[in-house]
């Protein structure tokens, strides 16, 4: 029964992604064209002659309509074409080579953050109210109150430039280059997860079943681990859903200040640019990407929680 | 929580010398102990460095501002793809280390005497980086493709001197039709419009550089990528991660490959310049493209020796829409704007680098050129202001009836503190209340141009050849960034004599003439001339400031650090090249591409 | 809702306090007594008001005007004598007016750009959650979809289309911040939705809309003030993402994340210019959680138990 109700359930949402697509592929295709300026203004002007040539080359210069059905056609081959800005390489080719870089990047910040962020939760909620809660919290919350542009800038000073420890920037592969892009992601979504953590932590622990638990006298260690980190967990897994989402996809503040050829930046500079080809190729990836997490954490949650079923609605 | 204790207690460390860290003059400014000395540079007769001086690898790593568009050399915008394609191609001239034209693969030429056939003898032995000979036709074949409206070059606005051009890129007349004519295969001639004294200088473009047939028949779009790139220059491309790095090595077929020092170059695409800097002090790149915009005493002073600051040949300045309110017909008040700003201040304090204060259109050294001055150049800034007020006043403005104008700039941080500045000034001398809108830059382009909504608006020019004249046309009616609604019969006329002038003294009085009638005219407010501003390792060597900024690899080296063994075995530890295991960069975002040459946009 | 709301729309805090004032109901008289027990959003209670005190009265009673541009101090470091006591920026304006301006439009932005959402989320999420069935059913599906969309890009293609007019920053983040609303409006609105006195006022023939607008709406107002303080931070923080892309409000106009940005380009040559604005943003992201978090506890029946 519950497995069937899973299955249509994942059955509607990979349905339901066709709708959402079209959507989004509408908005961002006439929002984008309604900004004003084209792909190939420059402050060197353009005879009109030029002009002509590179509008017929890339399909400019018919209706929009015309030119948005042409689009649909060639997505649905899968190819988002080439792109406008970065004439030698295809918006595939640039997406498949962004995409890896931003997710694991964003992979590795989001399970640091996971560990360390449950961790200290938790520890803060079973001291909860304590002198130490107070300062783990505290710390956690700075997480989230500097922004990561100052937070950066800060750990390549100190790390890379005065201590040497690592490069300043730059993109290679190796883990040393990982490693201050990893932590600054991870710093608010550690802040954020703690939070999560200890709230519900403490709302699992007030629970009558854990009192029942504890009533039967198993050690507070197994009670936790069995019987209370299981359902405190919940909330933090829904929100690991739209963060992950957020995280793979690529952060331009990341991006921009540790040099790091991933994801987020081809959209901005993109939009910038009015690369038609590229903003759209990438919104078009990140929406799927994004439907595609939400149902993995739905599915997740499910699995986690006994109480959800996908068969009927309330 | 051990792991990241580390980053805390330095992001806190950091946090508490902040306060302290900018004052604390004598041990900041980066690590010394990676700053290492290099030996004395030692020249040989022919100018060649010294064996004896030079570091065992020969590896320069370039900051180089944003990713290539493209690598293809005729459809190329921008500053980032046209350093680059110096290094991997040459075209029939090329630039020595300050910028001179010299002879590139045409080792001598003739011009007719009406200026408008240029005969070109190509070096006989030359080859391309895959082996194949090097002939005239090869540059007719570029040249041609460079002009077909198929290719849809945008940078081939600067062929249309050639006879032809301008009709052939409509679609009007063949490729076959273009002013460039086969006469043997060595030589070839390329017939003009009209006398175009920099002419030669256009040539050294990647517009007009070589590319190889059977290379694009083989590859077609994709010629340009790693692995396929066949070129003619001093470097091949070795290897290109978009928004990673571009390497180049070096090509040993180049003609002058024994003379060529530098074995590899990295290109790093680093946007952010305040990243670059970082990467620079950590000993991660030797070049950068630019540095912040408001450092320029932090790095005098931790960064003297690496600092290199030198004119470019580009001027900024605002411009007037003269097609609206309150500037139609109304020279007073474009004149009394003009003059209340000081643009001492402006040079010394907002843009700091040594740009130089400007009070006319063409930037000092452009081949030769006087620029006009004006007679309030002379004045005193209280002089200034007082006529300024007067004119102010003239034009019907006053404290009570205070004048309300906009300045429209793109986002930027230096053209927004220029304009904040300027605002200020408006308003302390004659009570202008400014409005700053900020746009971004495609908008701002489009905004310019459509003439509607702006008044005055941040311009600004850096030209793509040693002439004056790219300068002056952009003033001519209908010129396609004549964003100023200029209109004056007198300076098109001038411009049109400047067109067919031969002789180099009488073309000159010309644009002076020319410039003279348009800073009357006050067109634009002048305010300073460009600068360019970058750290160079000290160990780098060989390279020559020049106003158009271009720095092909191919003259540089690098220099021995001092305690490292003269011998030939590498010094395991030197901090010279950990080979390609360093890459900085890439980055997003702030200043969409300047395409075209380098540009008004914010050197 | 809106009337109760208006009077104290500028200060969080004081909302907070009026929410927790309404008489008559043992909850917020419960609520309003737990959150006056927790210290640590008291404090930040005390120190939010005087800080909304600071940016709104400050820079009238400072010699500076914020545009005005002191050109024989420019970047200079903060000084009693020059008086520019948080030192000045690249162009010489005061970084102290600065800051409290840059003030201003940041909590206004945190503000309206919250109102803007929870306008929207509550309206939306109580008319799903009290109509159910099918319209619950559609209007859900359709916030699935809008979830699906890249919001942060929506907002920077908003910005890149139609430039960035301050109220467009309001709108544009208020509109990416509805759906969360919306969705934990609706299930509570289900849950209210078969209560007695619900029930008894539709018996009455009291026609939907009042029934949502008095007796539905009101008594999500916890939740829902929960949820502001803790949106108003994260608000906070897109403004200062934005003005990173350089999209942020138009100079002269500053915010918090504007001047930030400012400052950690030039962290090393003028420190000033990053501490001074950063400690004003990072103390007021505090004091919004804390508050938050405070009003949550307070607010949760669970504990009473």
């Amino acid at each position: 029964m519950k497995q069937e109700g899973i299955l249509r359930h994942a059955a509607t949402r990979l349905l339901g992604l066709i709708p959402t697509l079209l959507v989004l592929i509408t908005i961002a295709f006439f929002l984008i064209r309604v900004a004003p300026g084209g792909p190939f203004d420059s402050e060197k002007a353009l005879p009109p002659e030029i002009r002509a040539n590179l509008d017929a080359k890339y399909h400019l210069d018919e209706p929009l309509l015309q030119q948005y059905f042409r689009y649909l056609g060639q997505i649905i081959s899968g190819d988002f074409g080439p792109s406008f800005q970065y004439k030698d390489w295809s918006v595939n080719e640039l997406i498949a080579q962004g995409f890896p870089v931003s997710a694991t990047l964003g992979g590795l910040a989001m399970l640091l953050a996971f560990v360390i962020g449950s961790l200290v939760g938790i520890a803060a909620a079973l001291r909860q109210n304590s002198a130490a809660d107070y300062s783990i919290m505290g710390v956690a919350m700075l997480g989230i109150s500097i922004p990561n542009f100052v937070v950066a800038p800060l750990l390549i000073l100190g790390v890379a430039v005065y201590a040497g420890w690592l490069p300043a920037g730059g993109w290679d592969w190796s883990w040393q280059r990982m490693v201050l892009p990893v932590v600054t992601l991870a710093l608010p979504v550690i802040a954020y997860i703690a939070r999560l953590m200890r709230g519900s932590m403490i709302e699992v622990l007030h629970s009558n079943f854990i009192r029942t638990a504890r009533a039967k006298g198993l050690p507070e260690r197994v009670v936790i681990r069995r019987h209370a980190l299981k359902p405190a967990i919940l909330p933090v897994i829904s929100y690991m859903g739209p963060a992950t989402a957020a995280l793979i996809t690529g952060s331009v503040v990341i991006e921009r200040i540790y040099s790091i050829p991933g994801l987020g930046s081809y959209f901005v500079q993109g939009a910038l640019n009015r690369d038609y080809t590229l903003v759209m190729g990438v919104v078009v990836f990140y929406g799927v990407v994004i439907i595609v997490l939400n149902f993995i954490v739905d599915l997740l949650y499910a699995w986690l929680n006994p109480r959800i079923r996908y068969d009927e609605t309330q | 929580m051990t792991r990241w204790k580390p980053i805390w207690v330095f992001a806190v460390a950091c946090l508490a010398g902040l306060a302290a860290c900018g004052d604390r003059d004598s041990d900041v400014g980066g690590p010394i102990s990676r700053r290492p000395e290099p030996v004395e540079m030692v020249l040989l007769e022919d100018g060649q460095p010294d064996r004896a001086v030079l570091a065992d690898q020969q590896v320069v790593r370039r900051g180089n501002g944003e990713e290539p568009a493209t690598l293809d050399p005729h459809l190329a915008i921008g500053v980032p793809a046209a350093h680059i394609l110096r290094d991997l191609f040459e075209g029939l001239t090329s630039e020595s280390a300050d910028g001179d034209v010299i002879p590139g693969v045409a080792l001598r030429w003739n011009i007719s005497r009406d200026a408008r056939t240029y005969t070109f003898y190509l070096r006989r032995d030359l080859t391309w980086s895959n082996g194949d000979p090097l002939k005239a036709e090869d540059f007719v074949y570029s040249l041609r493709r460079a002009a077909d409206p198929a290719t849809a070059a945008n940078a081939a606005r600067m062929l249309l001197p050639i006879l032809n051009a301008r009709e052939v890129l409509a679609g009007e007349l063949p490729v076959e039709e273009l002013g460039v004519s086969l006469l043997d295969e060595y030589s070839l001639q390329i017939t003009l419009t009209g006398p175009t004294p920099y002419f030669l200088g256009l040539l050294t473009n990647p517009i007009a550089y070589p590319v190889n047939r059977r290379n694009i028949e083989e590859f077609g779009e994709q010629f340009s990528r790693p692995g396929n790139l066949v070129s003619n220059g001093a470097y091949v491309l070795s290897d290109w991660v978009p928004r990673v790095e571009v390497v180049l090595e070096k090509n040993p077929a180049f003609r002058e490959a024994d003379r060529t020092i530098v074995e590899r170059v990295h290109y790093y695409p680093v946007e952010d310049h305040s990243t670059e800097v970082k990467a620079f002090r950590a000993g991660e790149i030797d070049w950068t493209n630019e540095v912040p915009n408001n450092q320029f005493r932090w790095l005098q002073k931790n960064y003297p020796d690496e600092l290199v600051v030198s004119p470019w040949m580009g001027s900024y300045f605002l411009g007037f829409n003269l097609t609206r309110e309150p500037f139609i017909d109304n020279p007073s008040l474009r004149m009394a704007l003009v003059l209340a700003i000081d643009r001492q201040i402006l040079a010394d304090k907002v843009a700091q680098f040594g740009e130089q204060p400007s009070f006319s259109l063409v930037p000092p050294g452009m081949d030769g050129y006087v620029p006009f001055v004006p007679e309030y150049a002379d004045w005193t800034q209280e002089e200034r202001n007082h006529e300024a007020r007067r004119l102010f006043e003239q034009a019907g403005y006053s404290e009570e009836r205070p004048l309300r104008v906009e300045i429209r700039y793109n986002t930027s941080e230096n053209h927004k503190k220029m304009a904040l500045a300027v605002a200020s000034m408006w308003k302390q001398v004659l009570g202008v209340n400014t409005t700053l809108v900020n746009e971004e830059f495609r908008v701002f382009l489009q905004n310019r141009e459509q003439k509607v909504v702006t008044q005055v608006f941040r311009a600004g020019w850096v030209s793509d050849y040693n002439d004056p004249y790219s300068f002056l046309e952009l003033f001519r009616t209908g010129h396609g960034r004549n964003d100023y609604g200029y209109s004056n019969s007198t300076f098109d006329a001038l411009l049109d004599e400047i067109g067919t002038e031969r002789v180099r003294a009488r073309r000159e009085r010309l644009m002076f003439e020319a410039e003279r009638v348009l800073m009357i005219d006050n067109v634009i407010v002048p305010i300073y001339t460009y600068v360019t501003k970058r750290l160079v390792s000290r160990q780098l060597r060989g390279w020559q400031n020049n106003v158009m900024d271009h720095h092909q690899t191919r003259h540089m080296f690098k220099l021995r650090l001092r305690g490292d063994p003269a011998a030939e075995p590498a010094a395991p530890e030197q901090p010279d090249e950990p080979v390609s295991a360093e890459e900085p960069p890439q980055a997003a975002a702030e200043e969409p591409a300047p395409e075209g040459e380098p540009e008004g946009q914010e050197p | 809702m809106s009337e109760r709301t208006t009077p104290s729309v500028e200060d969080p805090f004081a909302q907070a306090l009026a929410a927790a004032d309404v008489p008559g109901r043992s909850l917020w008289t419960d609520a309003s007594h737990r959150l006056l027990k927790n210290r640590a959003a008291v404090v930040s209670g005390i120190i939010m008001a005087v800080m909304v005190l600071l940016v709104v009265f400050g820079p009238m009673l400072l010699p500076w005007e914020p545009d005005f541009t002191d050109w024989d101090h420019t970047s200079s470091p903060p000084s009693l004598e020059t008086g520019h006591w948080f030192g000045t920026d690249a162009v010489g304006r005061d970084l102290l007016v600065r800051t409290l301006e840059g003030g201003r439009i940041s909590l206004l932005v945190g503000l309206v750009a919250t109102l803007v959402s929870l306008a929207i989320g509550v309206t939306y999420g109580a008319v799903a959650g009290y109509y159910g069935g099918l319209t619950d059913r559609v209007m859900m599906r359709v916030v699935d979809i809008i979830y699906a969309l890249p919001f942060m890009f929506f907002v920077i293609l908003l910005m890149v289309v139609f430039g960035r007019h301050i109220l467009l920053i309001f709108v544009a983040i208020g509109a990416v911040n509805w759906l969360d609303m919306a969705r934990i409006v609706r299930g509570q609105t289900l849950s209210l939705k078969n209560m007695e006195f619900v029930e008894a006022a539709r018996a009455c023939g009291v026609d939907h809309n009042a029934i949502i607008r008095r007796h539905i709406i009101p008594n999500l107002l916890g939740v829902v003030m929960v949820y502001v303080t803790l949106t108003i931070p994260q608000v906070i923080l897109v403004e200062s993402f934005l003005s990173f892309l350089g999209l942020g409000v138009q100079e002269p106009m500053s915010s918090w994340g504007a001047l930030v940005n400012d400052g950690a380009q030039d962290m090393e040559s003028a420190p000033w210019t990053l501490v001074f604005p950063a400690v004003f943003l990072t103390v007021t992201l505090y004091c919004f959680n804390y508050i938050g978090d405070g009003m949550r506890d307070a607010l949760d029946p669970k504990d009473r138990l």
